[in-house]
């Protein structure tokens, strides 16, 4: 479904990603670890058209997303949550879920995004005219996701989901991972709780400045104390 | 104090506030341009002639007064587009000082074009016939014309305010002025948003200089002066800030209005010495947000 060959990415003068090679297939929880700085949120970054200068190839269900504006990715079927969540201030719970719908290639009626967000996200349900920026971190984090899929995107790409929440919501969160996965929708999530990341995931990569040190069945990888502590530990 | 009735506080007032209704319509394009594409706008004076011009025109080809009120700020808005779309939209991203400088270009080619069109000398704009003489306002009589500038841009500021905050694209514009990144990743055409934005503040523009032409006749230059003026209420009201470009029009408006009465030789220099002390004890304006230009 996305598939990153030799993929190389800049930041100014930086040289960041040293030729990434990655795929995700349609239905699979995969996930991105290793030590901060290796590399990870730049290629979510570039997949989505943020990072700066890339080059190689990234390909999404058979379209070359390189050459396209971030928007263009979104209508693909791209979703991403970033890390800094970026609810955005002074605007409520329901208009951050609107933004998400505004895009014209998402042709779906608010009523029933709202029922649908009830359901899932009974917190933000209650509290969709309040200031979205007033909410916990965690609730913020629910936002930001549950924004991202009112789209309903093929693949959703989350950047370090569970920092900074309380371990009963995170629990919670990748609960729903799993869910989602079940429903249908790709995961790509990078994440430094490696062992939580790891019991949900069905395959793993690693990486190491740059580039990907290493790849394998999640379960493998979550038996292997040695690689975790090579290149996961802090 | 002698011979200052309360009543000619009160007409002045009024006087004040017609001279804010402009520069409210002129900061908040201003500020819009700036607090959500971090554009300093150098042409905004040009687009201001520019308006009284164009209206000059289209009564020439036979339009009548209403009509140029909507139809000036569409046209000189497309130009702003125009602008926008070929020239200030590769700069995007460069830092502050690249569109100031294209933008102060443009304003002289803009004054330039109309000096070899209209001449260099000012031209005359009649008030349109509705709106000739004076109204009673209680307390005495005051220009009808005045008051319908009053009038126009509080309908302006309305329909701004429920073209903002209650229609989806009003969301994205909003929205794009807080987190652009975070609009393009939910898939919106950002670009296409700031096209729109530019043309809106242009067109603000434009109506002021429509606007204004009746009440000081329209002159290539006219927009040089009032560019400082609409700078100073930017200021004032905190770059970026739609409510602080109101407060401040106004507020600027009546301070000029009320020195012209007391002591007539300060008024211009009275909205400089008003945006000094504003700007010592709040550096970010009434309601900027701090850090804004760094």
């Amino acid at each position: 479904m996305l598939r990153i060959e030799k993929l190389q990415a800049w930041y100014g003068p930086s040289h960041i990603l040293q030729g990434v090679e990655m795929q995700v297939g349609r239905g699979e929880i995969v996930c991105l670890i290793g030590r901060n700085g290796a590399g990870k949120t730049t290629t979510l970054r570039s997949v989505m058209g943020l990072a700066g200068r890339s080059t190689g190839s990234v390909t999404f269900e058979g379209t070359s997303l390189l050459p396209l504006p971030t928007h263009r990715r979104n209508a693909l079927g791209l979703g991403y949550v970033p890390e800094e969540r970026r609810i955005v201030q002074g605007l409520s719970v329901r208009d951050n879920l609107r933004l998400g719908l505004l895009a014209s290639t998402h042709k779906r009626r608010e009523q029933d995004v709202i029922a649908e967000i009830a359901e899932t996200f009974p917190r933000l349900a209650e509290r969709l005219d309040q200031d979205a920026i007033t909410m916990s971190g965690g609730e913020q984090q629910m936002l930001a996701i549950a924004r991202a899929m009112v789209s309903r995107p093929k693949l959703i790409m989350l950047d370090e989901p569970s920092e900074g929440i309380m371990p009963v919501l995170v629990d919670e969160m990748f609960a729903l991972f799993a869910r989602l996965r079940d429903e249908g929708t790709t995961i790509l999530l990078v994440e430094q709780n490696v062992e939580l990341a790891l019991g949900i995931a069905d395959r793993a990569y690693i990486m190491d400045q740059g580039m990907i040190v290493h790849e394998g069945p999640a379960k493998a990888l979550l038996a292997d104390a040695d690689i975790q502590e090579r290149y996961c530990s802090v | 104090m002698e011979g200052l009735s309360l009543d000619l506080v009160v007409l002045q007032l009024f006087t004040g506030l017609a001279l804010g209704a402009i520069y409210v319509l002129l900061a908040l394009g201003m500020s819009l341009l700036f607090g959500m594409l971090t554009v300093v706008n150098f042409a905004h004076g040009a687009f201001y002639m520019l308006g009284a011009y164009v209206g000059i025109m289209l009564l020439g080809v036979g339009f009548n007064f209403w009509l140029c009120l909507l139809f000036v700020p569409l046209v000189v808005g497309s130009v702003g587009l125009l602008c926008e779309r070929f020239l200030i939209r590769r700069l995007y991203g460069r830092g502050i000082d690249y569109p100031l400088l294209l933008t102060f270009g443009l304003s002289y080619i803009m004054v330039e074009c109309v000096r070899i069109v209209f001449g260099t000398t000012g031209l005359q704009f009649d008030t349109p016939d509705a709106l000739v003489g004076a109204t009673d306002i209680g307390i005495g009589y005051f220009p009808t014309y005045r008051l319908f500038v009053i009038a126009v841009t509080f309908v302006v500021l309305g329909l701004l305010w429920l073209f903002l905050e209650r229609t989806p694209y009003g969301l994205i514009i909003r929205a794009g002025a807080r987190d652009p990144q975070i609009v393009r990743i939910l898939g919106i055409d950002v670009a296409r948003v700031w096209l729109v934005v530019f043309g809106i503040g242009t067109g603000l523009a434009a109506l002021a200089g429509l606007l204004a032409a009746p009440l000081q006749g329209a002159s290539p230059e006219m927009g040089n002066s009032i560019l400082a003026e609409a700078f100073v209420v930017t200021v004032v009201g905190g770059m970026g800030s739609l409510v602080g470009a109101v407060i401040a029009g106004l507020l600027v408006g009546v301070v000029v209005a009320m020195t012209s009465l007391l002591a007539p030789e300060m008024a211009q220099v009275s909205i400089f010495a008003l945006m000094a002390v504003v700007l010592l004890i709040r550096p970010q304006g009434f309601f900027g947000r701090a850090g804004l230009m760094s």
